[in-house]
């Protein structure tokens, strides 16, 4: 019998497992298995394992942002103490970024300077404060030319991207007839700034060499196509390579592809000999990784007198260095989300002299719905129509676009449970109508959508002769709760308690995952995991002798035919089974999503124009709840994230060379403690048996998807004033303030 | 971080000493000096550590006023209980400011002295005549949204940060030093701070080593004290426009004010017109506009912070009301 | 150098540029505190010296040879956990951890702040008398950044470890 199971989602998963399983684990609210290493300090993340003779090294960056390298010189850096070398190879250094999931080295190339602070060389010494001398004691020199840094000027300069994954542009009917026929319309442009992941952990390398090869240990989202990247980088074969990435403190899109300190540190360990460990500092992290871009959005909606969309147009330009073709897919959820047999829905790229733009947390719906949903908003106020109404109206029945069924869709209950949680039925309609001493008070709702994606992920599971389940692969757990929903499936699967399982993660020497992005980690690793303990029960089986359907598994006992056996006595010199997810048909036939609602209240100060929130429901539908627990925290951190777009957050470009001005903590404004009220989160009980065969769909990213546009919609009820350039800061909404 | 040379001082007078050498810094709480070390905005050669002095006492003066060590940290100060029922608006200011981890650690003395939050004075990539006199002010035609809008200069546009500081201007705080030949110097906080012009890299009066010892208030002003701080987060966020003030109101009309601001201008900002446009009026919408009118007659904004001006004067009015309101 | 961290002595060989932070997880292999920005923007590096939550990056080892320094490993370990690691654990109060030891010492050092009758900025009385309202924990934390914004969950674990009874969602202004 073969020992691994391939599994490809040609059709849906009517039954899974999962809900055969006694051992009660899956589902669960359990605390997180990594938990008491965390809040003791005792998980290391990359830049934590110690070495013998570790050197220390940090980047340099360029001074101008656009133009040639003449010389880097290091006369004067390598004079002070300590200072091992200043390396610098610019043919394999990188110049941008990796992009997630690639398998290819990033552009690379550094003799040419694109963007301001690029790194083009690495100070390494004996220790960090030297490192850190070093590399502000390095002079670049180079020949700086004119770059281009205004995007709205350069709006007639966007390109159509090739298409990919997701296509570009999509049209159908005549949109601009439409608009003229339609009873009430909106159309408006919408701008976000850019953004920034900002993982508490800055990015990280520390490159040890030996006879194989090459080890990384650094913070990665995707090992398996980081190691691609990162040994296409350095011109090595991929088995030369070794990334580990065991605890990683933060991604959210940041960590997707490899970034310059990888490729420095290791061109540095190999020239030197020795481990070199490189952190980029708070301020790098902004200057030299990846961000989100900005946008400029142009949204019409034409509806009839009942407030039936006709019309929805999405056209929306994003910015990007030369050559790189990730553009912010921000109509990626209006194809599906409302009606309209007129549509049109574009992307186009202008090219900029800025850092890489890439993915961040739920690239497309992120800032899609930051306009969408507040164009909604705008049309049921001209239709007088209350916005929860107009969205249920605007519920397709089948994809309007692709013309297909649509796979476990909860937006009508999302949308009315949270109405009632609320009292949304209490709201006043009138703008500015309600105030409480010095705080005007409005209520703001949205919808959330974030497509569902399965990927390609494989597991390998074991049962040792003790009558323990060891799981093994390369996906990572960046916070999103992996080792523990890991560790639920394969313990449900085969009837072991919690404390019998051990999840593996993060080692490029594991099976290859489909990594933390998109929202597919839990549904495509979970799978592989699912598919892996399956064939294991499958071997059980077997051992017994039994139908593998007949079998129950339930804390270490294999039970079937009235027969009872601990399955120590089964497992012999231990059993081994590998498991893999491919994607399949039903990713074609049934558009996947995770659905939601959001309900806010916020507080305007009359005086000052300060916004806080000040009370927030979300309900969210999104298949199988693997883990109550880490999903609710999932959605907490999706929706405080869109509380920061919608507030406080925006990337600021200077002018005149791109460079990031506000590029530290202090000035690119995360939100605190202090910003976030309770939430008031539910996640309805659902199956998508076409998503996978856990029936569950991403939500690592559905909470901020529409999550800033209920912001927005509840400062306007509560001042009337509509801001459409993210984010609302006081300064946008003095004037229409009261007098004081 | 450029290497210096490290030492502990073991008295005000050996410390102020030390200090009059080229390119000595004091090190009290560190929290804004390490801060620009490590991005070398600031490279002394010598530290001088003056943590362990006694400087850390907050006592009475014999005028009823309050003598607070320099090396009182933050957060000492702000729940200090002289401080809480006799400055509420110190208390409040110092609150408003950092967080508890900075609090803890920031002193009295380092509070007067950090430096601007500019950007570009905090990128050595960057020009900036205050890091580096001549070499220009990028701010002024570039983002500019936290920037100052009143005594500002051709050569620099920066704010100071502090808040506390603006407490204390509106206290009418002295601050004592110790120079290094032993001499005491007592200065008003109104004749502290400098203006940009063409030295923007000279912020304070203060002479190479001479160290502040003490900060003094007079006894308590009589009337409501209010600080009020408005920023982009509702915590652990420079001010946007703060506004500390000191009202009373006597027999209907104000008796006395002091007013102070943050955010505005190069030092904590504070303008006597303000305050004549106010006592002896009756409080209401007509005096507070007024003094409004006063504090902006001057006030020039350079794009991303023009908002700063409706932004104060809104303020300001609120405050004055929550200062005045229920007095008459 | 010496230093004394977590009740033992350590000697460490040190730059005298050398942060607190970076003796600690560069010298002592003490990880626990983590460098989020180096410049006092995060709280990531939090720990408490004589009792004091202080921003551990942004002072310099050579400081605190006299002082008592205690981490996130003086705190508690896996094993044993303090009431406010089990908190942390129970509540969710972290996704990726990164901050989690920072936010963990920074509510220590908080509740003792507490204690000590401390004002905060949202307390509606200067006078010693601190009702630890949700509000009054998440001002007191803003100093401890979490972009996986667990800010929910670690104000409901710093109740319980508190004592407090637990976090009821508030219906706010229904009647406005």
């Amino acid at each position: 019998m073969s020992n691994s199971a391939t599994l490809k989602m040609d059709a849906a998963a009517e039954h899974s497992l999962l809900d055969d399983g006694v051992q009660g684990l899956i589902g669960q609210p359990l605390d997180r298995v990594d938990g008491p290493k965390k809040v003791a300090g005792k998980a290391p993340y990359s830049a934590e394992y110690a070495f013998d003779n570790l050197a220390y090294g940090v980047l340099v960056g360029a001074p101008f942002a656009r133009g040639r390298i003449t010389a880097i010189d290091d006369t004067a850096a390598m004079s002070l103490p300590g200072v091992l070398a200043i390396v610098s190879d610019p043919d394999k250094f990188l110049r941008n970024s990796g992009q997630g999931g690639q398998n290819e080295a990033p552009v690379q190339n550094a003799h040419e300077v694109f963007y301001m602070h690029q790194p083009v060389a690495l100070a390494v010494a004996e220790t960090f404060e030297q490192a850190r001398a070093a590399a502000a004691a390095v002079v670049v020199r180079g020949e700086p030319i004119d770059g281009e840094y205004d995007f709205e000027a350069r709006l007639d300069t966007a390109d159509t991207p090739d298409d990919g994954v997701i296509p570009p542009a999509t049209s159908q009917g005549d949109i601009d007839q439409a608009m003229v026929d339609a009873a009430v319309t909106v159309d408006g442009i919408w701008t976000t700034p850019g953004q920034n992941s900002a993982a508490m952990e800055p990015h990280v390398s520390t490159a040890i060499w030996d006879d194989d090869g090459l080890t990384l240990y650094g913070a990665y989202q995707m090992v398996a196509s980081d190691r691609m990247q990162l040994a296409d980088a350095l011109g090595l074969d991929p088995e030369q390579v070794r990334i580990v990435s065991a605890y990683v403190g933060g991604g959210f899109g940041s960590k997707l592809g490899i970034s310059s300190e990888a490729v420095a540190s290791a061109i540095a360990a190999k020239q030197l000999g020795r481990p070199v460990k490189t952190v980029m500092t708070r301020q790098q992290v902004f200057d030299a990784t990846i961000r989100r871009s900005n946008t400029r959005q142009r949204i019409r909606l034409g509806a009839d007198e009942n407030g039936v969309l006709h019309a929805i147009g999405h056209e929306s330009l994003s910015s990007n260095l030369p050559d790189e073709d990730f553009f912010e897919p921000a109509g990626i959820a209006t194809h599906f989300l409302y009606r309209g047999e007129h549509r049109r829905i574009t992307h186009g790229i202008v090219r900029m002299n800025r850092m890489l733009s890439g993915s961040m947390r739920a690239p497309g719906e992120a800032v899609g719905l930051l306009a969408l949903e507040c164009a909604m908003d705008e049309l049921a106020e001209k239709l007088g129509l209350d916005p929860v109404e107009l969205r249920k109206r605007n519920i397709p029945d089948i994809d309007p676009e692709k013309q297909i069924p649509y796979s476990a869709r909860k937006q009508v209950e999302c949308l009315e449970e949270g109405a009632k949680r609320f009292g949304w039925d209490r709201r006043n309609r009138t703008p500015g109508a309600m105030r409480e001493g010095e705080w005007l008070i409005g209520h703001g709702v949205a919808a959330a959508a974030r497509t569902n994606q399965l990927m390609q992920s494989e597991a390998v599971a074991r049962l040792t002769p003790e009558g323990r389940l060891v799981v093994e692969t390369d996906m990572t757990d960046i916070g999103t709760g992996t080792y523990t929903v890991l560790m639920q499936i394969a313990g449900e699967m085969l009837g072991l308690p919690a404390d019998r399982v051990d999840v593996h993660l993060g080692d490029s020497r594991f099976p290859p995952a489909a990594g933390s992005g998109g929202s597919w980690g839990a549904g495509s690793s979970g799978s592989s995991v699912y598919l892996a303990c399956r064939k294991l029960r499958e071997q059980l089986a077997e051992k017994l002798d039994c139908d593998p359907a007949k079998l129950t598994l339930k804390d270490g006992e294999a039970i079937a035919d009235n027969r009872r056996v601990a399955i120590t006595d089964l497992i012999g010199d231990g059993l081994e089974a590998h498991g893999r997810i491919e994607p399949g048909k039903t990713s074609e036939s049934h558009t996947q999503s995770g659905y939601g609602a959001h309900f806010c209240e916020v507080r305007v100060n009359a005086v000052t124009g300060e916004v806080r929130v000040a009370r927030w429901t979300a309900v969210y539908a999104a298949g199988r709840i693997l883990n109550e627990k880490t999903a609710r925290s999932q959605c907490y951190g999706g929706i405080i994230f869109g509380i920061g777009a919608a507030l406080t957050e925006a990337l600021v470009h200077d002018p005149r060379d791109g460079r990031i001005v506000n590029h530290d903590l202090a000035e690119y404004h995360v939100p605190v403690h202090a910003d976030i009220p309770q939430l008031d989160v539910v996640l309805l009980p659902e199956r998508d048996p076409y998503a996978n065969p856990l029936q569950a769909k991403g939500i690592g990213e559905l909470g901020i998807a529409g999550a800033g546009a209920a912001v927005a919609n509840a400062v306007y009820n509560a001042t009337g004033v509509r801001v459409r350039d993210y984010p609302l800061t006081l300064d946008k909404l003095l004037s229409g303030l009261p007098p004081v | 971080m450029k290497l210096f040379d490290y030492a502990r001082a073991d008295s005000p007078e050996a410390a102020a000493r030390d200090g009059a050498l080229a390119n000595v810094k004091f090190i009290a709480g560190g929290t804004n000096l390490l801060d620009l070390m490590k991005l070398q905005v600031e490279t002394p050669e010598k530290l001088v550590d003056i943590s362990r002095l006694a400087l850390n006492e907050v006592e009475e003066t014999e005028a009823g006023g309050l003598r607070i060590g320099a090396l009182v940290p933050n957060a000492d100060l702000a729940a200090h209980p002289k401080v809480t029922a006799g400055y509420p608006v110190l208390s409040r200011a110092l609150l408003a400011g950092a967080s508890g981890q900075l609090r803890n650690k920031a002193s009295t003395g380092g509070n007067l002295l950090q430096r601007t939050r500019c950007y570009y004075f905090y990128d050595p990539a960057s020009a900036c005549n205050k890091r580096d006199p001549g070499s220009g002010c990028p701010a002024k035609e570039g983002f500019n949204r936290i920037h100052a809008i009143l005594g500002t200069s051709d050569q620099c546009i920066a704010t100071h940060p502090s808040d506390m500081a603006v407490a204390m201007r509106a206290l009418d705080a002295v601050i004592v030093t110790l120079k290094p030949d032993g001499d005491k110097r007592r200065i008003s906080i109104h004749d502290f701070y400098r203006l940009p012009g063409d030295t923007p890299d000279k912020e304070t009066v203060l002479e190479p080593g001479e160290l502040i010892t003490h900060v003094e208030l007079p006894a308590p002003p009589r009337g409501r004290q209010l600080y009020r701080k408005v920023r982009d987060r509702a915590s652990y966020a420079f001010a946007l426009v703060s506004v500390a003030g000191v009202i009373a109101v006597e027999d209907g009309k104000i008796a006395s004010a002091a007013l102070a601001f943050g955010g505005l201008g190069p030092m904590p900002w504070r303008n006597v017109d303000v305050e004549d446009a106010l006592v002896g009026k009756v409080p209401g919408t007509a005096a507070f506009e007024a003094a409004a009118d006063a504090l902006l007659a001057d006030a020039k904004g350079y794009g991303g912070n023009d908002f700063k001006i409706p932004l104060v004067r809104r303020t300001l009015i609120a405050c004055l009301r929550d200062l005045t309101e229920g007095t008459a | 150098m010496q230093f004394t961290i977590n009740g033992t002595v350590h000697e460490a060989d040190i730059d005298v540029r050398t942060s607190l932070l970076d003796l600690l997880r560069e010298h002592l292999g003490l990880t626990g505190s983590k460098k989020g920005c180096d410049h006092g923007q995060c709280g990531a590096c939090t720990v408490l010296v004589n009792g004091r939550r202080i921003n551990s990056c942004l002072t310099l080892a050579v400081m605190h040879q006299d002082d008592e320094i205690t981490t996130i490993e003086g705190i508690g370990t896996p094993d044993e956990l303090a009431p406010l690691q089990a908190a942390f654990v129970k509540h969710d109060g972290f996704q990726c951890g990164y901050c989690t030891p920072g936010q963990i010492c920074s509510a220590t050092g908080m509740l003792d702040e507490v204690k000590k009758g401390w004002p905060s900025h949202v307390s509606e009385a200067l006078d010693g008398q601190v009702d630890l309202t949700d509000t009054e924990i998440s001002e007191r934390m803003s100093g401890n950044l979490c972009r996986c914004s667990a800010y929910p969950n670690i104000v409901a674990a710093i109740r319980e470890a508190a004592g407090l009874a637990p976090v009821e969602h508030e219906v706010v202004g229904e009647d406005a």
